[in-house]
């Protein structure tokens, strides 16, 4: 069995940074197994561009985006494994992983960074009913076969969901030479980016259909159609309402889900909201020794922020490996009113060197709102926000300035509140 | 001259095939899809029932509990899945437990070996998970679970070994008696044999109507069902049926033999027997009688829902033998649920009716074992290493939710009867069949395909006909 100092699953943006983060902390020997045949995951085939804005203050395409970090990971002799795919992993943080030349891979971490991103949710997982012919895809295989194969799947083309993947495809089928004829979002508001729908929709004149669904497939061999219908507060379709477009090809773009399945063979403890680990400040799990960072912890919108997060737990694995430990249980975070979730759910002061960035989503649209901190029972934070939508990411600093304020503190809350 | 001509490569005809395939016989088995299995034999419960549930002495009772009884040594031959995990038939009225003692009577008549009346607390020992209204149950101990359309593949594969030819896209469009024997038109060319057996499954009515006075009239009834993630497959461990009662038949609640959970069907009598649309009413139906089984129904880890459709016959039992007024014209038509089940004692009968009458010298040269493609989940990592070894592609996962290789993919593709088209690797690799339904893999599946099949990528379809993936080239559409 080989040991590895730090091995991380996954190769694409989260992977490169974690492995970076990691290096920058001194840690020789590393290894990043990616299933894929090149390092950069996903971005590969986001040919897009607005990556980067935030990390190198430039609008850089996907595939770009992700050159730099693999250029950065070559300078600094990241090791790496392509064409490899964990197969199983364990608490004691042994892994299994398969590829064409080496064959079975047996090799034995002091500290696992898991990186492995998220999945499309796939037409069943919303059971629209109707046919099951050929011509339906999650709009990221779409994406794989424009993209990456230079083939198109459709000419006439109805997107459900208004997630971001959905949204880039529809401006992407557009330029390609297809129609797109709607844009069809279950809630009364888009779960993507407000950019993109000006960018990928609004621009195009894609018409966009809130609070609407789809209601049947038509089909023998191809998509011939599609039922859509207004639906009502329950998001149950309303009769009467129903309407029926002729298309040969209905993208999916109906939500990611974080890629957990190796996790939970190494009983980690996963989010029933997020699907992604619970963490603790250091982005470490349940399990000590095994990190987490990027869509595989819960789904962000912009990867500046994987990476931000991802060089964290790169060298938080760093010095778990050099002997310190975050298994102290910290003060547990908890999102209310109209907050889902936070990433971390656990703060451990001690380990907090200036601040902490809790990342979170919200259930709903807020206008006019405020987002506030409580420490116990305390409002700490209380910040003016004119917009929170579902579809992006909100982040608030918690300094160590607060935590030595709150010495005792056993509980925090984030909460959308009004005044 | 064809000694035999088989209509219909479903399970029954394939299974037919495989069972004729021990004599000299020259035969072969028009099917008129692109593949075997792709009518009720790919979309059913994929269950070997134990046979309570048939009417004394009909066809149905005796195939089925005879059939279930050879599932065992079928599977080690052919190689495919199968799994005795016991079935139990619930109730949920004390008022209703004496009709479940009825349905032990009417099985012990029919000879299904091992049924037991259990109480509420030995159910909740054996199905943890069972919904606290469930006060009875019947078990059977002979309950299975079986892949239908890998059995169907196991023995259409195995009869082609040993000499049966298979023609696909060949529709029949008129059957006529002759001297001899009979002319099979089809969409491609005229096939003539002594004997024909028909197979047809939905289609078996038009086929015995070509040819006999006797008219039969066959009903497709839709079935519509849910699958779980395997994450949910540990839900049941037995197969559950509810009892009926005045409301309705009740849906039954099962792990499949993949290791998915499984919930359906419905029953709606439909005109077009190609329309498998799945219906959101029918959806709503199955998922709502499942709760009375369960606990709690996992919602979350549906990862499709599919339909199928089987061939009801008014007459409520198989039909099987040779036609009254016409000689050498074997049906073996009606055949639904139990079927799949009967179908080994089914293809036994027909064995023994045309060895009656052509009394055939037996195939000396028959080989009853079939190896499946090996698959690489199932394997320990001793024989993953060794695999890879002699085959590296056995070291490539194509497909990541149910880890299916490249090299599977490829044997599926190459070996005789192969794989054409997206669909037939789904049957015979589960590759795209896992919860991301082939979101990841169907890009990497398409290429390999176009690659082997040596066709343009634009040629590759879902399942054959005008079912194609890709239009054109970007900007060329």
């Amino acid at each position: 069995m080989k040991e590895y100092d730090i091995v991380i699953i996954g190769g694409g943006p989260a992977g490169m940074a974690a492995a970076i983060g990691a290096r920058e902390e001194g840690i020789e020997e590393i290894l990043i197994l990616e299933r894929d045949s090149c390092l950069g995951g996903i971005l590969n085939q986001c040919i897009h561009n607005g990556f980067g804005l935030h990390t190198f203050k430039e609008e850089l395409t996907g595939p770009e985006y992700a050159e730099r970090f693999i250029q950065k990971a070559e300078e600094m002799k990241i090791p790496y494994k392509l064409n490899t795919m964990v197969i199983d992993i364990n608490k004691n943080k042994e892994i299994v992983a398969v590829n064409e030349e080496e064959g079975i891979l047996e090799i034995k971490a002091k500290a696992i960074i898991l990186a492995m991103g998220c999945r499309e949710r796939p037409r069943g997982a919303i059971n629209i009913p109707g046919s099951r012919c050929a011509g339906i895809y999650s709009a990221g295989s779409a994406q794989k076969f424009v993209n990456i194969d230079g083939y198109m799947p459709g000419k006439e083309v109805v997107i459900l969901g208004s997630g971001d993947i959905g949204l880039i495809m529809a401006r992407r089928m557009t330029l390609e030479g297809a129609e797109v004829k709607a844009v069809v979002e279950l809630m009364p508001y888009s779960g993507g980016l407000k950019r993109n729908i000006v960018q990928c929709l609004d621009d195009f004149g894609i018409p966009l259909k809130l609070a609407h669904t789809i209601t049947s497939i038509k089909g023998k061999g191809r998509v011939e159609g599609v039922t859509i219908a207004k639906v009502d507060e329950n998001r149950k379709p309303i009769k009467g309402t129903e309407e029926y477009i002729e298309c040969d090809t209905l993208l999916l773009s109906v939500g990611l889900l974080p890629e957990n399945e190796l996790s939970n063979k190494a009983n980690v403890k996963l989010s029933q909201i997020t699907g992604g680990p619970e963490v603790n400040e250091s982005l470490q799990t349940n399990i000590e020794g095994i990190f987490a960072c990027g869509n595989v912890l819960h789904v962000h919108d912009l990867v500046d922020y994987v990476t931000l997060e991802s060089i964290n737990a790169g060298k938080n694995a760093a010095r778990y490996v050099k002997g310190e430990s975050f298994n102290e249980k910290g003060i547990e975070l908890k999102g209310l009113e109209g907050v889902r979730y936070t990433v971390p759910k656990y703060i451990n002061p001690k380990n907090i060197d200036k601040a902490v960035e809790v990342r979170f989503r919200v259930g709903d649209v807020y206008k006019e709102s405020y987002i506030s901190v409580y420490f116990d029972e305390t409002r700490e934070l209380h910040l003016k926000k004119r917009i929170l939508t579902p579809g992006e990411m909100e982040t608030v600093k918690l300094t160590r300035e607060m935590f030595d304020k709150y010495p005792e503190c056993k509980e925090i809350t984030v909460k959308v509140e009004g005044e | 001259m064809f000694d035999v001509v088989i209509v219909g490569a479903g399970v029954v005809g394939s299974g037919i095939a495989r069972e004729l395939s021990k004599y000299e016989l020259k035969t072969c088995v028009l099917e008129k899809g692109t593949d075997v299995a792709v009518g009720t034999s790919k979309a059913n419960s994929g269950i070997v029932h134990a046979g309570h549930d048939t009417k004394p002495n009909s066809l149905k009772s005796i195939l089925n509990v005879k059939g279930n009884a050879m599932f065992d040594r079928l599977s080690k031959e052919l190689d495919f899945p199968f799994k005795r995990n016991g079935s139990l038939v619930i109730c949920f009225e004390e008022s209703d437990i004496e009709k479940l003692e009825a349905l032990k009577e009417k099985g012990d008549k029919n000879g299904v070996p091992g049924l037991e009346i259990l109480s509420k607390e030995k159910l909740k020992e054996l199905e943890p998970n069972i919904n606290e209204k469930a006060v009875a149950a019947l078990y059977a101990p002979t309950g299975g679970i079986v892949c239908p359309y890998e059995m169907t593949i196991a023995y259409a594969e195995n009869a082609n070994a040993n000499g049966v030819e298979f023609i696909l896209n060949c529709e029949v469009k008129n059957i006529i008696k002759a001297q001899n024997g009979f002319i099979v038109e089809t969409s491609k060319g005229r096939y003539e044999s002594k004997i024909v057996i028909n197979a047809a499954g939905l289609f078996a009515d038009n086929l015995n109507n070509m040819v006999s006075k006797n008219k039969i009239d066959l009903v497709a009834r839709k079935g519509e069902y849910c699958l779980f993630d395997k994450l949910a497959g540990e839900a049941t461990t037995r197969t559950i049926f509810q009892l009926p009662t005045d409301l309705g038949k009740g849906v039954l609640v099962t792990p499949t033999v993949d290791g998915n959970l499984l919930i359906g069907p419905n029953a709606v009598d439909i005109e077009d027997k190609s329309n498998l649309s799945t219906t959101q009413e029918g959806l709503d139906e199955i998922l709502n009688k499942a709760k009375n089984t369960l606990k709690e129904v996992p919602m979350r880890q549906i990862i499709t829902s599919f339909s199928g459709i089987r061939a009801h016959s008014p007459k409520d039992d198989f039909i099987i033998g040779e036609i009254e007024d016409v000689e050498g014209f074997i049906n073996a038509a009606g055949i639904e649920s139990p079927g799949l089940s009967s179908a080994p004692a089914i293809a036994e009968m027909v064995e023994t009716i045309v060895v009656e009458k052509l009394n055939p010298a037996k195939n000396i040269k028959f080989n009853p074992i079939r190896y499946g493609i090996p698959k690489f989940r199932e394997m320990d990592n001793e024989e993953r290493k060794n695999i890879i070894k002699s085959n590296p592609s056995y070291g490539k996962i194509v497909c990541r939710c149910e880890t299916v290789t490249e090299g599977e993919i490829i044997d599926a593709i190459r070996r005789p009867l192969g794989a054409k088209d997206l669909d037939g690797l789904k049957r015979r690799t589960r590759a795209g069949m896992g919860r991301c339904q082939s979101g990841f893999c169907s890009t990497k599946l398409v290429n390999i395909l176009a690659k082997e099949l040596n066709i343009p990528i634009t040629e590759v379809t879902k399942f054959g006909g005008e079912s194609n993936l890709l239009i054109g080239k970007n900007k060329e559409i």
